[in-house]
Protein backbone atom coordinates (compact mmCIF):
# COMPACT_ATOMS: atom_id res chain seq x y z
CA UNK A 1 0.00 0.00 0.00
CA UNK A 2 0.97 3.38 -0.62
CA UNK A 3 0.23 6.56 1.44
CA UNK A 4 0.02 9.81 0.01
CA UNK A 5 -0.25 12.85 0.73
CA UNK A 6 -1.34 15.02 -2.00
CA UNK A 7 -2.18 18.86 -2.40
CA UNK A 8 -5.72 20.05 -2.24
CA UNK A 9 -6.10 21.12 -5.68
CA UNK A 10 -5.04 17.79 -7.05
CA UNK A 11 -7.87 15.93 -5.33
CA UNK A 12 -9.54 15.30 -8.34
CA UNK A 13 -7.45 13.91 -10.72
CA UNK A 14 -5.48 11.92 -7.79
CA UNK A 15 -9.20 10.28 -7.22
CA UNK A 16 -8.75 9.54 -11.33
CA UNK A 17 -5.48 8.14 -11.18
CA UNK A 18 -5.91 6.30 -7.86
CA UNK A 19 -8.28 3.55 -9.23
CA UNK A 20 -6.21 3.38 -12.72
CA UNK A 21 -3.44 2.40 -10.58
CA UNK A 22 -4.69 -0.13 -8.27
CA UNK A 23 -6.41 -1.87 -11.48
CA UNK A 24 -2.72 -1.85 -13.18
CA UNK A 25 -0.62 -2.78 -10.64
CA UNK A 26 -3.06 -4.03 -7.69
CA UNK A 27 -1.31 -2.39 -5.28
CA UNK A 28 -3.65 0.21 -3.24
CA UNK A 29 -3.22 3.73 -2.29
CA UNK A 30 -4.42 5.87 0.63
CA UNK A 31 -4.62 9.36 -0.17
CA UNK A 32 -4.72 12.28 2.29
CA UNK A 33 -5.80 15.97 1.08
CA UNK A 34 -4.78 19.25 2.45
CA UNK A 35 -3.38 22.70 1.88
CA UNK A 36 0.87 21.61 1.18
CA UNK A 37 2.01 24.15 4.18
CA UNK A 38 -0.07 21.68 6.47
CA UNK A 39 1.04 18.61 4.83
CA UNK A 40 5.04 19.43 5.15
CA UNK A 41 4.21 20.53 8.91
CA UNK A 42 2.56 16.64 8.60
CA UNK A 43 5.52 15.19 7.13
CA UNK A 44 7.94 17.09 9.84
CA UNK A 45 6.25 16.01 12.85
CA UNK A 46 6.61 12.01 11.28
CA UNK A 47 2.73 11.75 9.33
CA UNK A 48 2.76 8.59 8.04
CA UNK A 49 3.29 9.20 4.33
CA UNK A 50 4.89 7.06 1.71
CA UNK A 51 4.89 10.20 -1.26
CA UNK A 52 4.71 14.02 -1.03
CA UNK A 53 2.33 15.15 -4.08
CA UNK A 54 2.78 18.98 -3.30
CA UNK A 55 1.57 21.85 -5.20
CA UNK A 56 4.66 23.79 -5.30
CA UNK A 57 8.98 23.58 -5.45
CA UNK A 58 9.74 24.92 -2.23
CA UNK A 59 8.47 22.25 0.00
CA UNK A 60 9.63 19.01 -1.22
CA UNK A 61 13.17 20.83 -1.32
CA UNK A 62 12.97 21.43 2.34
CA UNK A 63 12.09 18.32 2.96
CA UNK A 64 14.89 17.14 0.69
CA UNK A 65 17.29 19.06 2.92
CA UNK A 66 15.85 18.17 6.17
CA UNK A 67 15.80 14.37 4.92
CA UNK A 68 12.29 13.71 4.97
CA UNK A 69 12.39 13.73 1.69
CA UNK A 70 14.57 10.62 -0.67
CA UNK A 71 17.22 12.93 -2.32
CA UNK A 72 16.56 12.78 -6.50
CA UNK A 73 13.14 11.52 -6.15
CA UNK A 74 12.19 14.82 -7.30
CA UNK A 75 10.20 15.44 -10.11
CA UNK A 76 7.72 18.49 -11.67
CA UNK A 77 4.18 16.44 -12.07
CA UNK A 78 2.43 19.33 -13.02
CA UNK A 79 2.36 23.40 -13.49
CA UNK A 80 -0.60 24.50 -11.81
CA UNK A 81 -2.72 27.43 -13.56
CA UNK A 82 -4.20 30.25 -11.31
CA UNK A 83 -7.95 31.03 -12.37
CA UNK A 84 -9.70 33.93 -10.57
CA UNK A 85 -13.44 32.06 -10.86
CA UNK A 86 -16.82 33.25 -9.94
CA UNK A 87 -20.25 31.35 -10.06
CA UNK A 88 -22.18 34.52 -11.23
CA UNK A 89 -21.84 34.72 -15.47
CA UNK A 90 -20.63 37.74 -16.62
CA UNK A 91 -19.09 38.73 -13.02
CA UNK A 92 -15.59 38.38 -13.99
CA UNK A 93 -16.09 39.89 -18.22
CA UNK A 94 -13.78 42.49 -17.06
CA UNK A 95 -11.76 41.21 -14.37
CA UNK A 96 -9.63 44.19 -13.90
CA UNK A 97 -12.54 46.79 -12.75
CA UNK A 98 -13.71 43.95 -10.71
CA UNK A 99 -11.18 44.11 -8.84
CA UNK A 100 -9.78 47.18 -8.49
CA UNK A 101 -13.01 49.13 -6.64
CA UNK A 102 -12.56 48.26 -3.33
CA UNK A 103 -15.96 47.75 -2.12
CA UNK A 104 -17.20 45.15 -4.67
CA UNK A 105 -17.67 41.30 -2.92
CA UNK A 106 -15.33 39.20 -1.12
CA UNK A 107 -12.39 37.61 -3.08
CA UNK A 108 -11.34 34.45 -1.64
CA UNK A 109 -8.37 33.09 -1.65
CA UNK A 110 -6.10 30.42 -0.36
CA UNK A 111 -3.98 31.06 2.98
CA UNK A 112 -0.52 32.44 1.76
CA UNK A 113 1.40 30.66 4.68
CA UNK A 114 -0.15 27.22 4.11
CA UNK A 115 -1.54 27.05 0.18
CA UNK A 116 0.97 27.94 -2.51
CA UNK A 117 -2.23 29.20 -4.79
CA UNK A 118 -3.03 31.55 -2.48
CA UNK A 119 0.87 32.87 -2.87
CA UNK A 120 0.53 33.07 -6.37
CA UNK A 121 -3.12 35.08 -5.94
CA UNK A 122 -0.82 37.45 -3.61
CA UNK A 123 1.69 37.96 -6.17
CA UNK A 124 -1.07 39.00 -8.63
CA UNK A 125 -2.06 41.87 -6.71
CA UNK A 126 1.58 42.78 -5.69
CA UNK A 127 1.60 43.19 -9.51
CA UNK A 128 -1.24 44.73 -10.26
CA UNK A 129 -0.64 47.12 -7.43
CA UNK A 130 -3.87 45.91 -6.02
CA UNK A 131 -2.74 44.89 -2.57
CA UNK A 132 -4.18 47.36 -0.60
CA UNK A 133 -7.11 47.98 -2.45
CA UNK A 134 -8.30 44.33 -2.08
CA UNK A 135 -6.78 43.70 1.14
CA UNK A 136 -10.46 44.23 3.00
CA UNK A 137 -12.21 42.20 0.57
CA UNK A 138 -10.09 39.30 1.11
CA UNK A 139 -11.13 36.06 2.83
CA UNK A 140 -8.99 33.10 2.57
CA UNK A 141 -9.77 29.19 2.74
CA UNK A 142 -7.59 26.90 4.44
CA UNK A 143 -6.76 24.90 1.99
CA UNK A 144 -7.31 25.70 -1.61
CA UNK A 145 -10.44 23.28 -1.42
CA UNK A 146 -12.06 25.19 0.70
CA UNK A 147 -11.38 28.93 -0.94
CA UNK A 148 -13.22 26.94 -4.17
CA UNK A 149 -15.80 25.75 -1.40
CA UNK A 150 -16.38 29.60 -0.30
CA UNK A 151 -16.81 30.51 -4.27
CA UNK A 152 -18.95 27.79 -4.86
CA UNK A 153 -21.72 28.18 -2.51
CA UNK A 154 -21.80 32.33 -3.36
CA UNK A 155 -20.80 33.32 -0.14
CA UNK A 156 -17.83 34.88 -1.42
CA UNK A 157 -18.37 36.53 -5.35
CA UNK A 158 -15.07 35.22 -6.62
CA UNK A 159 -12.17 33.07 -6.08
CA UNK A 160 -8.46 32.75 -7.20
CA UNK A 161 -8.44 28.81 -7.33
CA UNK A 162 -6.79 25.98 -9.69
CA UNK A 163 -8.00 25.70 -12.65
CA UNK A 164 -8.22 21.72 -12.54
CA UNK A 165 -10.74 22.42 -9.71
CA UNK A 166 -13.03 25.12 -12.01
CA UNK A 167 -12.89 21.94 -14.57
CA UNK A 168 -13.84 19.69 -12.15
CA UNK A 169 -16.94 21.27 -10.65
CA UNK A 170 -19.38 19.73 -12.77
CA UNK A 171 -22.18 22.65 -12.72
CA UNK A 172 -22.91 24.88 -15.75
CA UNK A 173 -22.48 28.33 -15.67
CA UNK A 174 -20.21 31.02 -13.60
CA UNK A 175 -17.41 32.92 -15.17
CA UNK A 176 -13.97 32.60 -14.33
CA UNK A 177 -10.11 34.77 -15.72
CA UNK A 178 -7.44 32.84 -16.58
CA UNK A 179 -4.53 34.65 -14.68
CA UNK A 180 -1.99 35.83 -17.25
CA UNK A 181 1.08 33.53 -15.99
CA UNK A 182 3.33 36.46 -16.14
CA UNK A 183 1.58 38.03 -13.39
CA UNK A 184 2.71 34.74 -10.86
CA UNK A 185 6.07 32.91 -10.63
CA UNK A 186 5.11 29.48 -11.55
CA UNK A 187 3.26 26.96 -9.46
CA UNK A 188 5.54 24.11 -10.00
CA UNK A 189 4.30 21.22 -8.47
CA UNK A 190 6.72 18.41 -6.79
CA UNK A 191 6.00 14.93 -5.92
CA UNK A 192 8.37 13.40 -3.99
CA UNK A 193 9.22 9.58 -2.15
CA UNK A 194 9.52 10.27 1.78
CA UNK A 195 12.00 8.72 3.88
CA UNK A 196 9.19 6.36 5.23
CA UNK A 197 8.81 5.40 1.40
CA UNK A 198 12.08 4.34 0.44
CA UNK A 199 11.97 0.57 0.25
CA UNK A 200 8.15 0.23 -0.35
CA UNK A 201 7.87 -0.68 -4.01
CA UNK A 202 4.33 0.09 -4.49
CA UNK A 203 5.53 3.91 -3.74
CA UNK A 204 8.41 3.57 -5.92
CA UNK A 205 5.61 2.26 -8.36
CA UNK A 206 3.18 5.44 -8.15
CA UNK A 207 5.71 7.78 -8.63
CA UNK A 208 7.14 6.04 -12.07
CA UNK A 209 3.33 5.76 -12.89
CA UNK A 210 2.43 9.72 -12.44
CA UNK A 211 5.77 9.83 -14.53
CA UNK A 212 3.88 7.93 -17.28
CA UNK A 213 2.52 9.62 -20.77
CA UNK A 214 -0.72 8.64 -20.21
CA UNK A 215 -1.11 9.90 -16.44
CA UNK A 216 0.38 13.00 -18.03
CA UNK A 217 -1.79 13.21 -20.71
CA UNK A 218 -4.51 12.98 -18.14
CA UNK A 219 -3.27 15.42 -15.80
CA UNK A 220 -2.97 17.83 -18.96
CA UNK A 221 -6.73 16.96 -19.74
CA UNK A 222 -7.60 18.30 -15.99
CA UNK A 223 -6.26 21.37 -16.04
CA UNK A 224 -1.87 21.19 -15.87
CA UNK A 225 0.86 21.96 -17.63
CA UNK A 226 3.01 19.04 -17.42
CA UNK A 227 6.93 18.55 -18.72
CA UNK A 228 8.48 16.05 -20.78
CA UNK A 229 10.38 12.99 -18.81
CA UNK A 230 13.37 11.65 -19.33
CA UNK A 231 12.34 8.61 -19.39
CA UNK A 232 9.95 9.61 -22.60
CA UNK B 1 -2.45 46.42 18.02
CA UNK B 2 -0.36 43.50 17.25
CA UNK B 3 -2.29 40.66 15.27
CA UNK B 4 -1.85 38.82 18.53
CA UNK B 5 -3.57 41.32 20.78
CA UNK B 6 -6.38 41.35 18.08
CA UNK B 7 -7.18 38.04 17.97
CA UNK B 8 -7.75 38.07 21.60
CA UNK B 9 -9.65 41.06 21.98
CA UNK B 10 -11.55 39.79 19.25
CA UNK B 11 -12.16 36.70 21.22
CA UNK B 12 -13.46 38.38 24.16
CA UNK B 13 -15.47 40.25 22.20
CA UNK B 14 -17.18 37.87 20.48
CA UNK B 15 -17.71 35.89 23.78
CA UNK B 16 -18.83 38.82 25.31
CA UNK B 17 -21.58 39.57 22.84
CA UNK B 18 -22.42 36.05 22.50
CA UNK B 19 -22.84 35.72 26.75
CA UNK B 20 -24.81 38.24 26.71
CA UNK B 21 -27.12 37.80 23.98
CA UNK B 22 -27.78 34.11 25.06
CA UNK B 23 -28.62 34.87 28.75
CA UNK B 24 -31.70 36.79 27.38
CA UNK B 25 -32.73 34.82 24.49
CA UNK B 26 -31.62 31.49 26.93
CA UNK B 27 -33.52 32.53 30.09
CA UNK B 28 -37.44 32.55 28.43
CA UNK B 29 -36.37 29.33 26.88
CA UNK B 30 -35.13 27.68 29.84
CA UNK B 31 -37.92 28.32 32.20
CA UNK B 32 -40.43 27.40 29.55
CA UNK B 33 -38.74 23.74 29.11
CA UNK B 34 -38.47 24.02 33.09
CA UNK B 35 -42.31 24.69 33.47
CA UNK B 36 -43.68 23.38 30.99
CA UNK B 37 -45.82 19.83 30.40
CA UNK B 38 -46.31 20.86 26.64
CA UNK B 39 -45.31 18.08 24.21
CA UNK B 40 -42.68 19.91 22.55
CA UNK B 41 -40.72 19.74 25.42
CA UNK B 42 -39.01 16.88 24.50
CA UNK B 43 -38.03 17.99 21.09
CA UNK B 44 -37.40 21.35 22.06
CA UNK B 45 -35.15 19.84 24.57
CA UNK B 46 -33.21 18.27 21.87
CA UNK B 47 -32.94 20.77 19.56
CA UNK B 48 -31.49 23.04 22.48
CA UNK B 49 -29.11 20.18 22.95
CA UNK B 50 -28.52 19.17 19.51
CA UNK B 51 -24.78 21.77 19.25
CA UNK B 52 -23.21 19.16 22.29
CA UNK B 53 -22.99 15.91 20.29
CA UNK B 54 -23.31 17.59 16.79
CA UNK B 55 -19.56 17.87 15.40
CA UNK B 56 -18.95 21.52 14.52
CA UNK B 57 -18.47 20.40 10.85
CA UNK B 58 -22.13 19.73 10.30
CA UNK B 59 -23.08 23.10 12.14
CA UNK B 60 -20.42 25.06 9.90
CA UNK B 61 -22.13 23.70 6.63
CA UNK B 62 -25.75 24.24 7.28
CA UNK B 63 -24.65 27.97 8.49
CA UNK B 64 -22.85 28.49 5.43
CA UNK B 65 -25.45 27.35 3.22
CA UNK B 66 -28.40 28.73 4.89
CA UNK B 67 -26.44 31.86 5.36
CA UNK B 68 -25.01 31.80 1.82
CA UNK B 69 -26.59 33.73 -0.97
CA UNK B 70 -28.75 30.21 -1.72
CA UNK B 71 -29.97 29.93 1.85
CA UNK B 72 -32.63 31.28 3.33
CA UNK B 73 -30.93 33.35 6.10
CA UNK B 74 -29.11 34.73 3.34
CA UNK B 75 -31.51 36.26 1.21
CA UNK B 76 -33.37 37.53 4.46
CA UNK B 77 -29.78 39.57 5.44
CA UNK B 78 -29.41 40.57 1.42
CA UNK B 79 -33.01 42.05 1.41
CA UNK B 80 -32.78 44.03 4.58
CA UNK B 81 -29.29 44.85 3.30
CA UNK B 82 -27.15 43.92 5.75
CA UNK B 83 -25.66 41.27 3.00
CA UNK B 84 -24.31 37.78 3.80
CA UNK B 85 -23.45 36.77 6.92
CA UNK B 86 -20.13 34.28 6.53
CA UNK B 87 -16.95 36.28 7.01
CA UNK B 88 -18.18 38.73 9.30
CA UNK B 89 -17.97 39.28 12.92
CA UNK B 90 -21.99 39.37 12.83
CA UNK B 91 -21.57 35.93 11.28
CA UNK B 92 -19.61 34.55 14.20
CA UNK B 93 -22.08 36.12 16.76
CA UNK B 94 -25.10 34.23 14.77
CA UNK B 95 -22.75 31.46 14.76
CA UNK B 96 -21.78 31.20 18.67
CA UNK B 97 -25.14 31.74 19.69
CA UNK B 98 -26.37 28.35 18.45
CA UNK B 99 -22.78 26.48 19.26
CA UNK B 100 -23.32 27.82 22.42
CA UNK B 101 -26.98 27.84 23.60
CA UNK B 102 -26.98 24.56 25.77
CA UNK B 103 -24.51 25.78 27.89
CA UNK B 104 -26.42 28.56 28.66
CA UNK B 105 -29.89 26.94 28.46
CA UNK B 106 -29.17 23.51 30.79
CA UNK B 107 -27.47 25.04 33.52
CA UNK B 108 -30.19 27.59 33.64
CA UNK B 109 -33.32 24.79 33.21
CA UNK B 110 -31.13 23.12 36.31
CA UNK B 111 -31.60 26.06 38.05
CA UNK B 112 -34.86 26.23 37.14
CA UNK B 113 -35.95 23.14 38.29
CA UNK B 114 -34.72 23.41 41.26
CA UNK B 115 -36.64 26.19 42.26
CA UNK B 116 -39.39 25.58 44.80
CA UNK B 117 -43.07 25.87 43.91
CA UNK B 118 -44.04 26.56 47.31
CA UNK B 119 -42.06 29.97 47.46
CA UNK B 120 -43.73 31.75 43.86
CA UNK B 121 -47.21 30.67 45.13
CA UNK B 122 -46.23 32.24 48.18
CA UNK B 123 -44.89 34.94 46.12
CA UNK B 124 -48.21 35.25 44.25
CA UNK B 125 -50.06 35.10 47.23
CA UNK B 126 -48.65 38.41 48.61
CA UNK B 127 -49.83 39.61 44.80
CA UNK B 128 -46.72 39.48 43.25
CA UNK B 129 -47.20 39.35 39.21
CA UNK B 130 -45.58 37.15 37.36
CA UNK B 131 -42.89 39.57 36.28
CA UNK B 132 -42.45 40.38 39.99
CA UNK B 133 -42.21 36.76 41.65
CA UNK B 134 -39.18 36.01 38.36
CA UNK B 135 -37.25 39.21 38.68
CA UNK B 136 -37.42 39.35 42.86
CA UNK B 137 -37.93 35.30 43.56
CA UNK B 138 -36.79 33.17 40.64
CA UNK B 139 -33.53 35.04 39.55
CA UNK B 140 -31.91 35.57 42.95
CA UNK B 141 -32.90 32.25 43.76
CA UNK B 142 -31.31 30.51 40.27
CA UNK B 143 -28.17 33.01 40.94
CA UNK B 144 -25.85 29.94 41.09
CA UNK B 145 -27.44 29.06 37.93
CA UNK B 146 -27.15 31.92 36.05
CA UNK B 147 -23.19 32.32 36.81
CA UNK B 148 -22.68 28.98 35.55
CA UNK B 149 -24.48 29.82 32.46
CA UNK B 150 -22.61 33.19 31.77
CA UNK B 151 -19.21 31.40 32.14
CA UNK B 152 -19.60 28.27 30.28
CA UNK B 153 -21.08 30.23 27.89
CA UNK B 154 -18.34 32.43 27.72
CA UNK B 155 -15.47 30.07 28.15
CA UNK B 156 -16.81 27.90 25.66
CA UNK B 157 -17.77 31.20 23.03
CA UNK B 158 -13.92 31.03 23.90
CA UNK B 159 -12.95 27.76 22.65
CA UNK B 160 -14.97 27.73 19.79
CA UNK B 161 -13.20 26.44 16.50
CA UNK B 162 -14.67 24.28 13.94
CA UNK B 163 -17.12 26.51 12.89
CA UNK B 164 -15.50 29.38 12.94
CA UNK B 165 -12.82 27.87 10.62
CA UNK B 166 -15.80 26.83 8.28
CA UNK B 167 -17.29 30.42 8.52
CA UNK B 168 -15.03 32.48 8.84
CA UNK B 169 -12.61 33.44 6.47
CA UNK B 170 -9.69 34.07 8.54
CA UNK B 171 -10.21 37.94 8.52
CA UNK B 172 -8.10 39.58 10.94
CA UNK B 173 -9.49 42.20 13.06
CA UNK B 174 -12.64 40.32 11.97
CA UNK B 175 -13.32 37.11 12.30
CA UNK B 176 -9.64 35.74 13.16
CA UNK B 177 -10.25 34.25 16.37
CA UNK B 178 -7.67 32.99 18.96
CA UNK B 179 -8.26 29.32 17.84
CA UNK B 180 -7.86 29.85 14.45
CA UNK B 181 -4.83 32.39 15.10
CA UNK B 182 -3.12 29.58 17.05
CA UNK B 183 -4.14 26.83 14.01
CA UNK B 184 -2.54 29.23 11.75
CA UNK B 185 0.57 29.47 13.56
CA UNK B 186 0.71 25.86 13.87
CA UNK B 187 0.67 24.93 10.19
CA UNK B 188 3.08 27.23 9.45
CA UNK B 189 5.36 26.13 12.08
CA UNK B 190 5.10 29.64 14.02
CA UNK B 191 5.69 27.57 16.98
CA UNK B 192 6.80 30.27 19.46
CA UNK B 193 3.62 32.29 18.55
CA UNK B 194 1.66 29.15 18.74
CA UNK B 195 3.27 28.61 22.32
CA UNK B 196 2.09 31.62 23.76
CA UNK B 197 -1.47 32.24 22.59
CA UNK B 198 -1.88 28.44 23.51
CA UNK B 199 -0.62 28.93 27.32
CA UNK B 200 -2.31 31.55 27.85
CA UNK B 201 -5.71 30.24 26.49
CA UNK B 202 -4.79 27.55 29.07
CA UNK B 203 -4.02 29.36 31.84
CA UNK B 204 -7.70 31.37 31.06
CA UNK B 205 -9.30 28.08 30.86
CA UNK B 206 -8.02 27.12 34.44
CA UNK B 207 -8.53 30.39 35.95
CA UNK B 208 -11.90 30.37 34.47
CA UNK B 209 -13.20 27.17 35.94
CA UNK B 210 -11.07 27.38 39.47
CA UNK B 211 -13.34 30.37 39.99
CA UNK B 212 -16.38 28.83 38.51
CA UNK B 213 -16.26 26.20 40.79
CA UNK B 214 -15.00 27.98 44.12
CA UNK B 215 -17.75 30.48 43.99
CA UNK B 216 -20.86 28.05 43.13
CA UNK B 217 -19.34 26.57 46.13
CA UNK B 218 -19.63 29.45 48.45
CA UNK B 219 -23.47 30.65 46.68
CA UNK B 220 -24.59 27.19 46.94
CA UNK B 221 -22.91 25.19 50.16
CA UNK B 222 -22.48 21.67 49.09
CA UNK B 223 -23.63 21.71 45.16
CA UNK B 224 -20.05 21.27 43.08
CA UNK B 225 -20.92 21.41 39.69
Amino acid sequence: MVTAAVAANFTATMEKLVPLFEQRTGHTVRASYGSTGKLYAQIRHGAPFDVFLAADRARPERLEREGDGVAGTRFTYAEGRLVLWSREDNRLSDPESFLTSASGPRIAIGNPKTAPYGIAAMEVFDHLELLETVRPRLVSGDSIAQTFQFVATGNAGAGFVALAQVRAWNQTGGSAWLVPESLHSPITQQAQLLKRGKNNAAAAAFLAFLKSKEVRAIIEKDGYDTEPMPTD
Amino acid sequence: MSPEWQAVWLTLKLAGITTALLLVIGTPIAWWLARSRHWARQPISALVALPLVLPPTVLGFYLLILLGPDGAIGQLTERLGIGLLPFTFEGLVVASVIYSLPFTVQPLQNAFLTINDNLLEAAATLRASPRDRFFSVVIPLARPGFLTAAVLTFAHTIGEFGVVLMIGGNIPGETKVLSVAIFDHVEALEYTQAHWLSAGMLLFSFVVLVSLYSLNNRLQPGVVR
